[in-house]
Order: structure tokens, then C-alpha cells, then sequence
């Protein structure tokens, strides 16, 4: 317990358990999590009222290493588990970590119905432009030309846009940030917990081991620089042409949007009303 | 077989809601489903009258999500179900796979249809006896639970949810499309009369919990989340304080304990019925809406002078293999009657142990097994010479 009085934070990760992690030198993830946890911290919400939720992959590892309810599931399913727990109890507060293969390649039917209905899930998902756990294949966010040991020749998938993607969804709040802009990503997970309605926070973050080496960034540091370098606040995006715009990426809040009804209380009004309706029918 | 004075208010129910209704009896407040033919009844009484008592229905995108909201919703607390057939139960099994390893209660009802693939979605067939048992990779021991009537339909729900609620795993109930769709009279037991277990709430406080800890009867406390017990859940094999390990003791002291944890309480999981055995030379082994056939194939022989009996089984995995055993060393031939082409009887051979005969009654076109046809059947097997 000595730790705990070296910074608030620890409080938040299971110490004695099982560090350290299995994320490589240089990796993104580390960051996210720390990101989550500063998140969970500045709104004051229980520990024991989080669950973090998660599918297969690097990134799903987080659940073991931090001191919520955990839960560590199947492949791109950890939306669809989360949504169960969300049903049943829509008091707690959901949060799935997800990469991008677990999110948008196998799990990304779950991810666009969360979106569609609104439940109030907020969704981290960590795109690092590979499959880590598995060695460096291709994934659904793969720039195109990128290499990975499943497209060695250079990507030919068209890559997703998981903003546009979860905004033409439905999602209540869409936002993306990058592992260069740490403060921005703590500042959107916090704004995505606190807003009713499925919520998703795409970091950029940066695989040095596998997408790196393989595409000729020498380090994690170059990494970093190349997403300052590359991503664009959206004031100066909107004020890019075409040309200005290719190979870069806009961050900041896309949608932020509280005009739809949240699924859990859609559900709890319709339960009243049908409980009503039914004790009406009794009585007359 | 003389008729009982059964006790309780007889209603008239089709299989499917006959489910639902005793769902709902044993404390299910979560049901997620996708509809599939014919096991959507399930899923429309649930989204019904679960919004009634305070529970939570879901209709889900695919049997994949079906399945790992309501393996979320019982780590939540709630008790939980869902319902789907041959094609949504295949797409169920990874998910299946990850409630045995987490030991997480719930309740899949498989309302089989003819396969494999699409198959026949309107007819029936009893085509999932062997992928409930062994469907998901690696080593488990299922509870799989199969009703013969609607009766059976009520009272087998009921202790589907009570084997997965004590034993914190995942029970499957098979109907077939015949039973699901049928209509029959039953009663329905006063809820005083009706056992309903619940989970193994923790005695001990947070910081010594261990969420897998293996205990003498194998069956660890169980505390949904949201209590201030915070553990992690993991479909990665796991220590007993639910973190992964590639150790391999504590590899083997967990999946010894899955398979230990069904095998201690088999008594109280295994139920059969038995008819005519005490003088029987044949035996007629049968379960699901097959063993209704074939207990009117046995009522006939036995008015023509044929020393035969039925075992009709309700649990079919764990299965009574002592009994079996038993009774093969009893009889001169056991008859298998299934809707497949011979899927249990393999495991009635196993335990027959070339103690006696063993031959099969099957029928796998979409039809209901005739009692004639296990009557003709019976005939042919005892006029096989003994080897």
C-alpha cells in the first residue's frame, strides 16, 4: 500500500498481481490505460462501479492489470458482453477497451449495433494499424501501401475510418486522438464516460515491434512524432483542400450529441409502461 | 403405467412457452436471443413478459452476441438464458467454450432442427446431441438436459437453471422442433413445491476472495460484480484468483476441477426414467420426443408377451453410464431409438461394454420416429443369435 501514496493512480492497477505487462518497449497501450485510469479518477466514479471489458488482442490485456471488475472475453466480442451487463445493470459504468482487429474486423458487427442503439457503452479503441498479439498482420485500419507480414507486397485494403464509422452508426460521441496528444485522449475518455449514450474514442497509438519495423520507423519516438506530424485538429482541417488533406488524419470531438434516448432508458420506460398498461387492463 | 393424481393448475402450453414460463419460475431476468426457426417462441414470450416482472430482454445482431450478453448479464447477477437452433447454437459454441472456463451460470436451449447447415429449420431431428457435448474445443464436462413432453418441458427448465445456477456453469436443454411446437396439457407445480437453487454468495470479505478458488466440492463462491469484489474474468486458462497462467499445475488443477465439478454432483444432475426393467430380457434406451415413440413400442410388446423396458433418458450428458452398464449386463440387447443416424448410441455401446447387443431404431428425415417402426425394430434385434 506504500505505492499508493506515490501517486493516486496506483490505487487503480493491481500491483502485487500480475506486473509487468506484456506490452513490448515503446508500445501505445500503456498510455491508453493510463489515460482511462486519470479519466476515472478526475470523475470520481467508484472502482467497484466500472467494469472494463475486453476482447482478444494486445490491448485486451488491460482488464488484468487494472483494479476494476474485469472481464477479459472472446475475440471482437467484448461490446456484445458489455451490452449484457449494461442490461441488466444500467447503474455501472461500461467501458470496453478494444484494438482494431477486436473492434472492427471481428467484432465489427457488435460495435456498429452498439452504436445503433445508443447503449450507453463508452468504447476506447486502440488503432494501431496491425495485429500485435498475433505477429503483424494486416488489420481492418491498415493504411493502404502499409506493410504487414499478411500484406507484404503493401496493403491493397482499403482501411476503415472507425470515426465515420461510429458516427453513421449512431454513436452519441465520437472522438479520436493520438498517443502524441496524451492530455486530449484523458480529456475524450472522460467526456465519453460521462455521456449517456454509446460513446467511442479512437486513440491512434503506435506499434513499434511489428508496424514500425516493418514500415521503417526506427523508433517509438519517430512514431510519436509521425502522429504530431500527422494528425490535424479539425478547426484546420475544415480549412484544408484535398490535396492538403491526404495521409492525414483529423483529431479532436466529432460528435458529441445527447438528443437520442439512451437504450437502458428506453427500455426502462418502455418495462414501465408496459407494467402500467397491463395493471390498467386488470383493473378495468 | 398407472396415471398419477398430479398435483398443481393444469394449463395448456406449447413446448416453447411452456420454457418460458418455467424460465421465469426459476429466476431468469435476462434473456438474449436472435430469432431462428423453431426456437423464436422462446424469444417472443421472454421479450413479452420479461419486461413485466423487472427483467431485461434483448433481441441481440447474432447468436455470437446472444450468447456473450447473457454470459454479461450473469456475471452481473442475473439469471440467464437464451434460446437458439442447429445453425445459432454452432455460432454459440466459442462463447459456450469461454462460460465453461469462466464458470459462468447460464441456461442455452437448443430447439434442434434437422442439419447440417440450414437443413431442415421446420422439421425435426435430435441433431445436436453430440455437438452440446462436445461442441466448444477443449476438455469440460456439459450438463445437457432433454424433455420429453411439455410436462417435462417445464419441470427440465426449471432444473436446467438450478444445475447452472449451483454448479456455476452452463446447462443446455434441448427440445426438438416437434416438442417446441407441440401443445399439451400440464400442470403447473404450486411455486412452494418447486426446489430453486441460487448461487454461492461469498462469506469471506474482498481481499481474500478468490473467484476460482477450488474448494472440496469444486464449486467456488460466486459474487456478481458491482458487490465490491472486484476479480477479473478470463477465457484464458486462470489461477484461482481468475488471473492467466501458463503454470502447468495450476493448467491441470483447473480443467481437473471443471470436469470434478460436474462429476461430484452427477447424482443430483443425472435423471432418468425407467419402465418395465425389473423383468426385462431388451432394453429400449431412448430421450426427447423420440422416447415417446418408443414407450409406446414398449406398451405393445409388452401386451404381446415381450419381456422389454425403457430407460428414457431426461440427462443426457453427463450420461448414466452405470446404469447402462448395468443394464446391459441385465438384458440380452438394448435398442437406441433417436432422430438421427446414431449419435448416443455410440455412448450406450461405450458403457454396454460388448455386455449385450446393442442395435439402433433411427429415422433422419424430418419425420417422427412410428412406434411400429421401434416395434419392427425390436423384432429384428431379438432375432439377432447371440454371438
Amino acid at each position: 500500500m506504500e505505492l499508493e501514496t506515490i501517486s493516486p493512480y496506483h490505487g487503480y492497477l493491481r500491483m502485487k498481481k500480475k506486473f509487468p505487462t506484456v506490452w513490448c518497449a515503446g508500445c501505445g497501450i500503456g498510455a491508453v490505460m493510463s489515460a482511462i485510469i486519470r479519466a476515472v479518477h478526475e470523475l470520481g466514479i467508484s472502482k467497484n462501479n466500472i467494469v472494463l471489458v475486453s476482447g482478444i488482442g494486445c490491448s485486451s490485456r488491460m482488464p488484468i492489470y487494472v483494479d476494476f471488475n474485469t472481464l477479459h472475453t472472446t475475440h471482437g466480442r467484448a461490446i456484445a458482453f458489455g451490452t449484457g451487463i449494461k442490461m441488466v445493470r444500467p447503474d455501472m459504468k461500461v467501458i470496453v477497451v478494444s484494438g482494431d482487429g477486436d473492434g472492427m474486423a471481428i467484432g465489427g458487427n457488435h460495435f456498429i449495433h452498439a452504436a445503433r442503439r445508443n447503449i450507453d457503452i463508452s468504447m476506447v479503441l486502440i488503432n494501431n494499424y496491425i495485429y500485435g498479439m498475433t505477429g503483424g498482420q494486416v488489420s481492418p485500419t491498415t493504411p493502404l501501401k502499409s506493410f504487414a507480414y499478411t500484406a507484404p507486397y503493401g496493403s491493397i485494403d482499403p482501411p476503415f475510418d472507425a470515426v465515420k464509422l461510429a458516427s453513421g452508426a449512431g454513436a452519441s460521441y465520437v472522438a479520436r486522438s493520438t498517443n502524441y496528444h496524451a492530455v486530449q485522449t484523458s480529456k475524450y475518455i472522460k467526456r465519453a464516460i460521462e455521456r449517456k449514450g454509446f460513446s467511442m474514442v479512437e486513440v491512434i497509438s503506435q506499434c513499434p515491434v511489428l508496424y514500425g519495423r516493418l514500415n521503417k520507423f526506427r523508433s517509438p519516438v519517430e512514431m510519436l512524432k509521425w502522429q504530431r506530424e500527422h494528425a490535424v485538429t479539425m478547426k484546420k482541417w475544415d480549412k484544408m483542400n484535398e490535396e492538403e488533406r491526404t495521409g492525414k488524419f483529423p483529431i479532436g470531438e466529432f460528435i458529441d450529441d445527447d438528443s437520442r434516448a439512451e437504450y437502458t432508458d428506453a427500455y426502462a420506460e418502455m418495462s414501465h409502461k408496459a407494467r402500467e398498461e397491463v395493471r390498467n387492463a386488470k383493473n378495468a | 403405467m398407472a396415471k398419477k393424481k398430479k398435483k398443481g393448475t393444469p394449463v395448456f402450453l406449447q413446448g416453447n412457452e411452456a420454457c418460458v414460463d418455467a424460465a421465469l419460475t426459476a429466476g431468469c431476468r435476462f434473456f438474449a436471443g436472435y430469432p431462428i426457426t423453431p426456437s423464436s417462441e422462446i424469444a417472443e414470450g421472454c421479450a413479452r413478459k420479461l419486461p413485466l416482472l423487472g427483467g431485461a430482454f434483448i433481441q441481440m445482431e447474432d447468436e455470437i452476441g446472444s450468447i456473450a450478453a447473457i454470459i454479461g448479464g450473469s456475471l452481473a447477477g442475473a439469471k440467464a438464458m437464451t434460446a437458439t437452433s442447429g445453425p445459432g447454437f454452432s455460432l454459440m459454441q466459442e462463447n459456450l467454450g469461454f462460460a465453461y472456463i469462466a464458470e459462468v451460470p447460464i441456461v442455452v436451449v437448443s430447439v434442434m432442427r434437422g442439419g447440417p447447415s440450414t437443413g431442415l429449420p421446420t422439421r425435426l431431428s435430435q441433431s445436436d446431441v453430440m455437438q452440446s457435448r462436445f461442441g466448444p474445443h477443449g476438455d469440460y464436462t456439459a450438463i445437457v438436459i432433454t424433455p420429453s413432453s411439455v410436462q417435462e418441458v417445464y419441470d427440465l427448465t426449471i432444473h436446467a437453471f438450478n444445475c447452472a445456477e449451483s454448479l456455476h456453469t452452463p446447462v443446455i436443454l434441448l427440445l426438438d422442433e416437434m416438442l417446441g411446437h407441440m401443445r399439451e396439457k400440464i400442470y403447473i407445480p404450486d411455486v412452494d413445491d418447486i426446489k430453486i437453487e441460487t448461487r454461492k454468495y461469498p462469506t469471506i470479505p474482498p481481499d481474500f476472495f478468490k473467484p476460482f478458488a477450488v474448494t472440496p466440492n469444486m464449486v467456488s463462491e460466486f459474487v456478481a460484480y458491482g458487490e465490491g469484489y472486484r476479480y477479473n474474468v478470463t477465457g484464458l486458462t486462470h489461477d484461482e484468483e481468475g488471473f492467466p497462467t501458463a503454470n502447468p499445475n495450476e493448467i491441470k488443477k483447473m480443467l481437473r476441477k471443471l470436469r470434478k465439478k460436474i462429476h461430484l454432483h452427477r447424482k443430483d444432475i443425472i435423471l432418468y426414467d425407467e419402465e418395465f426393467m425389473d423383468d426385462a430380457l431388451y432394453a429400449v434406451v431412448s430421450y426427447g420426443s423420440a422416447a415417446r415413440a418408443a414407450a409406446s413400442a414398449v406398451r405393445k410388446a409388452r401386451s404381446k408377451g415381450v419381456r422389454v423396458g425403457l430407460i428414457k433418458l431426461k440427462t443426457i450428458w453427463p450420461f448414466p453410464g452405470y446404469r447402462i452398464h448395468q443394464i446391459a449386463k441385465q438384458v440380452r440387447g438394448i435398442l437406441v431409438a433417436e432422430l438421427n443416424m446414431g449419435q448416443l448410441i455410440r455412448e450406450v455401446d461405450r458403457y454396454a461394454m460388448g455386455r449385450c447387443k446393442v442395435t439402433g431404431s433411427f429415422r433422419y428425415d424430418g419425420r417422427a420416429l412410428e412406434p411400429d417402426e421401434i416395434y419392427e425394430n425390436l423384432t429384428e434385434l431379438r432375432s439377432i443369435k447371440r454371438r
